[in-house]
């Protein structure tokens, strides 16, 4: 005669409690495209005073197509235009002086689509990171990432800041 | 003469099962630790855009999530299919933002606070109307860590 208390059924308990875990969590999947929005002021920002050749104006309608310096483009072609506008390599009289004076300014309308929206952000986000990682590719050996020491990392954003200005947008095409 | 003799059958021991409970309660706290109660229904459809340049949301306990998109199908009858934003586990309007961040600003030790990120999880298919009014008062209610939610672009 023993007296154990019968475990066996313990593991279908346990399973019962996984079971019912697995159901109602998710794996949230949660990425995304990080930004920092400028403090709110009343006054719109003073652009006129930026000399033009400094600013890279990126418009997008309601029919999601994109103007960029008043001339359509292509998506496609947004990253590798506004990388070589940042860096100017030719030394160009049209393109930034130098990449810390180089303003990005987005703008869209209320009828833009939200994913357009998203893809071009992502675009001329990777601009920047992709000129972040050659220039620490070039100075220290390594792709650019938040692991990086501090001091490294400011080294770099000192030499291309991150200068992206979106305007308030436009009625067009809000839905009724 | 054999190594293995074949004389008295002994019994075959069973496998032991005690054990198993172990196992799977490690399972078990394995998924209660990197998983996420499902807090609120989802009333409106969201399925995030795609994108390249993301950043992984590291501090979960630090984000909030706002939710834009078009109702989904049972609540279409009454709350029509413009964008809505939904806040915890209801339609909202726009200027409930700022509560909605206090609300969840109080419950963070005052040192964390900065590093609260909204996350907008917003629907691919909507117009920037609203999502801009949504920046709008995050501006206002000084809250600019935040996150457009988008899932990896497939190679």
């Amino acid at each position: 005669m023993s007296n154990e208390i019968n475990a066996g059924s313990m593991a279908d308990i346990a399973f019962l409690l996984l079971i019912f875990f697995l159901v109602t969590t998710t794996i949230a999947e949660d990425k995304g495209i990080t930004v920092k929005l400028p403090p709110w002021s009343e006054e719109d920002p003073d652009v006129t005073k930026l000399k033009s050749r400094n600013v890279f104006a990126v418009l997008v309608n309601a029919q999601n197509d994109l103007l960029v310096r008043g001339e359509p483009m292509d998506i496609t072609m947004l990253r590798e235009k506004t990388k070589e506008f940042i860096v100017n390599p030719t030394k160009r009289e049209d393109l930034s002086e130098r990449p810390t004076k180089a303003i990005i300014t987005l703008k869209n309308d209320r009828g833009t689509n939200y994913e357009t929206y998203v893809s071009v952000y992502n675009e001329l986000k990777a601009a920047y990171d992709e000129l972040w990682d050659e220039m620490c590719l070039r100075k220290y050996g390594v792709k650019y990432s938040e692991d990086l020491p501090l001091a490294w990392r400011k080294s770099i954003k000192d030499e291309i800041p991150m200068v992206l200005s979106e305007a308030e947008p436009t009625n067009f095409g809000e839905e009724k | 003469m054999s190594k293995f003799s074949k004389g008295k059958k002994k019994p075959q021991p069973a496998i032991s099962t005690a054990s198993l409970p172990d196992i799977v309660f490690m399972l078990l706290f394995f998924f209660m630790v990197v998983t996420k109660l499902r807090d609120s229904e989802l009333m409106v459809k969201v399925a995030t855009p795609f994108a390249t340049q993301l950043t992984k949301l590291e501090d979960k306990s630090l984000v909030n999530y706002l939710y834009i998109g078009r109702p989904v199908e049972k609540y279409k009858a009454t709350y029509g299919t413009k964008p809505r934003l939904q806040l915890g586990d209801k339609f909202s309007d726009v200027n409930e933002i700022p509560i909605f961040l206090e609300r969840f600003r109080v419950k963070i030790p005052e040192a964390q606070r900065s590093k609260i990120t909204t996350s907008i999880r917003a629907d691919g298919k909507i117009t920037m109307g609203i999502v801009q009014d949504v920046k709008t008062e995050l501006r206002k209610a000084n809250q600019l860590k935040i996150n457009y939610s988008a899932k990896k672009r497939p190679e």
